[in-house]
């Protein structure tokens, strides 16, 4: 018996909607190989292993640039007058206030370990440059303090810094 | 109008044809009887030379990933092997590469066409909407080309643009990392540039189809801005715009031809002749000249994250200018006060683009933060008013009368159309 308008869900509009429902979730199951291929393969995160850098060749003032997970890591062995310019800031003034003790490993504020890579827009800031002798991105004009921090420009945040520890005074693993 | 209305096939095949698949009487109603109408100028003709200029990327193209190779290690050296080497590899890749170009010159002149003639408007914001989504799709297309040579502003060009992604809160870094299929670009990230660089242009193809068909159903616009209204306003599409399109086509070849074998590397950054280099930005990037204006708008805002909404926002805007002038006039030709601040747009247009350019210092940075504002205080704030307050000159009765009479009245004068302040 069929009616013209009926009110009562019959049994072939569950079969429509039952249908559907499976239609749309497997639909919606295979996007999910489809979508996840993109993200990184097996092994390129193998290939993000930690490293270890060995810090004793590298003098007083200078900057040595290491890869890890493709992006450039600044190991930057700082001098008294840099750890000293860092240090005095008026942290409340800065557009992403933090102390310098909070970007550096207790004990050891000479070495300052970070992800080169401009907060911006991904480009690799040049070290030693800039009104603050710390890090100028010649793409859009930001500019970073010694200790990595934003100071002028459209960066929104510091210098992001990697996962490391001290496996000795002058040892890292970043990672 | 000349020749028949509807198609009678001359040979037997093609009868036999037409009764199994009519395509010939498509091709002679859509591009042989079609009528256009009688006062087209030559701003009219950019859309032919865009087909064709789809049609040379499509072509050199398929030709050039014959000898490229989307490798991080060898995708430098294949494009320079297709320059040295291959036979005519040359002029392939300055035909694609300065094709480009031409492309989006012909696009930008198009779209300026159909803001002046107001060609967006009822019963055509369809057709314009899907010329917006043509030039999204590229701008994508455009940008994974530029990537594949694998040179310095390839590799820079691909993280900035990747990292635009980022502004978006919380969910930014995961799918900047999905994007580049890494932690940073890197060989992934090239060989699905390369997979989409290919695969994309066959979706303009889709969207140029449907382009011609919404066309093909409003019917073209035309200086005036009036509908045809009679046989006397319209001509058969061919020989009248089939003649006019080829001859600004071989004009624009000229052009074209010019760049490719005198300039090739005019427009191309020298930078992109090294190596793509993961450990150094250089100094000054700049995107190729037709991303510049949008690039002017990212640099002139001083947050990121609106800095990247602007961007957006300057094309998406685009798409919604059929609703944002309210004017119902169509054509500038009968709006004064709209000419004057159309054309401002336009040099405003230009200027983005030389600005983005230029280093983002100084007064650089001023005159393109006040441009930026003007760009879209175009369409939120000066198109919705105007079409409220502006006085519209008379527009003609029709087509013909304006052309035929130099805008005299045949027979009786009819009452202006609705909306025409007089």
């Amino acid at each position: 018996m069929t009616t013209m308008s009926s009110a009562e869900p019959t049994r072939r509009d569950f079969l429509y909607i039952a249908t559907a429902s499976v239609a749309a979730f497997g639909a919606a199951a295979t996007l999910v190989p489809l979508i996840a291929q993109m993200n990184p393969d097996a092994s390129t995160i193998a290939a993000g292993a930690p490293i270890e850098v060995d810090l004793t060749p590298i003098a007083d003032g200078q900057v040595i640039k290491v890869f890890w997970r493709g992006k450039p890591i600044y190991v930057n062995h700082r001098t008294k007058k840099q750890i000293e310019e860092a240090q005095n800031v008026d942290v409340a003034k800065l557009p992403d206030p933090q102390p310098d003790s909070a970007r550096v490993k207790p004990g050891h504020d000479q070495w300052q370990v970070l992800i080169g890579i401009c907060t911006h827009l991904g480009c690799i800031p040049i070290a030693h440059q800039g009104p603050y002798d710390g890090y100028f991105c010649p793409c859009h004009g930001s500019v970073y303090d010694t200790s990595g921090r934003i100071r002028q420009g459209p960066a929104p945040l510091n210098l992001a810094l990697p996962p490391y520890e001290f496996l000795s005074d002058t040892k890292i693993r970043i990672g | 109008m000349s020749g028949h209305p509807t198609y009678q096939p001359q040979s037997a095949f093609m009868r036999w044809m037409e009764r199994r698949l009519p395509i010939g009487g498509l091709i002679y109603s859509s591009f042989v009887v079609y009528p256009t109408p009688r006062n087209l100028n030559y701003w009219w003709t950019f859309g032919g030379i865009l087909a064709f200029m789809l049609g040379v990327q499509i072509v050199t193209g398929v030709v050039l990933a014959m000898h490229y190779t989307p490798q991080v290690d060898f995708a430098f050296d294949s494009v320079e092997r297709i320059m040295r080497d291959v036979n005519y590899g040359w002029l392939l890749r300055y035909l694609h590469a300065t094709g480009a170009s031409m492309f989006f010159l012909a696009a930008y002149i198009h779209m300026f066409r159909g803001m002046y003639y107001g060609s967006y408007k009822d019963p055509r914001e369809v057709l314009w909407i899907l010329g917006v989504i043509l030039l999204l799709l590229m701008i994508i297309t455009g940008f994974m080309g530029y990537v594949l040579p694998w040179g310095q502003m390839s590799f820079w060009a691909a993280t900035v643009i990747t990292n635009l992604f980022s502004a978006i809160p919380l969910v930014g870094e995961p799918i900047v990392t999905w994007l580049w299929g890494g932690y940073a670009v890197g060989n992934p990230t090239l060989n699905r540039f390369y997979s989409l660089h290919y695969l994309l242009p066959f979706v303009i193809v889709g969207v140029v189809v449907l382009h011609i068909w919404a066309l093909h159903v409003a019917g073209q616009n035309n200086p005036t801005g009036v509908e045809p209204k009679s046989e006397e306003d319209t001509v058969a599409f061919t020989p009248y715009a089939t003649i006019k399109d080829s001859f600004l086509l071989a004009v624009f070849c000229i052009l074209f031809a010019w760049f490719v074998f005198y300039i090739p590397n005019f427009l191309l950054a020298p930078d992109n002749y090294i190596p793509a280099n993961p450990a150094v930005t250089p100094t000054h990037i700049v995107p190729e000249w037709y991303y510049l204006p949008f690039y002017a708008i990212l640099r002139a805002i001083p947050n990121k994250l609106f800095g990247v909404m602007a961007l957006g926002a300057s094309i998406l805007i685009l798409a919604f200018l059929p609703w944002l002038d309210t004017s119902k006039v169509r054509s500038a030709r009968y709006r004064p006060l709209y000419r004057q601040f159309f054309w401002v747009f336009v040099i405003v247009c230009v200027g983005l683009g030389w600005l983005g350019g230029k280093p983002p210092e100084g007064n650089y940075v001023l005159i393109a933060r006040i441009f930026t504002v003007y760009y879209f205080a175009f369409f939120l704030v000066i198109l919705p008013v105007l079409g409220k307050v502006e006085r519209t000159k008379p527009l003609p009765n029709s087509i013909s009368e304006s052309v035929l009479r130099e805008g005299k009245p045949i027979g009786a004068q009819a009452p202006p159309p609705a909306g025409a302040k007089v």
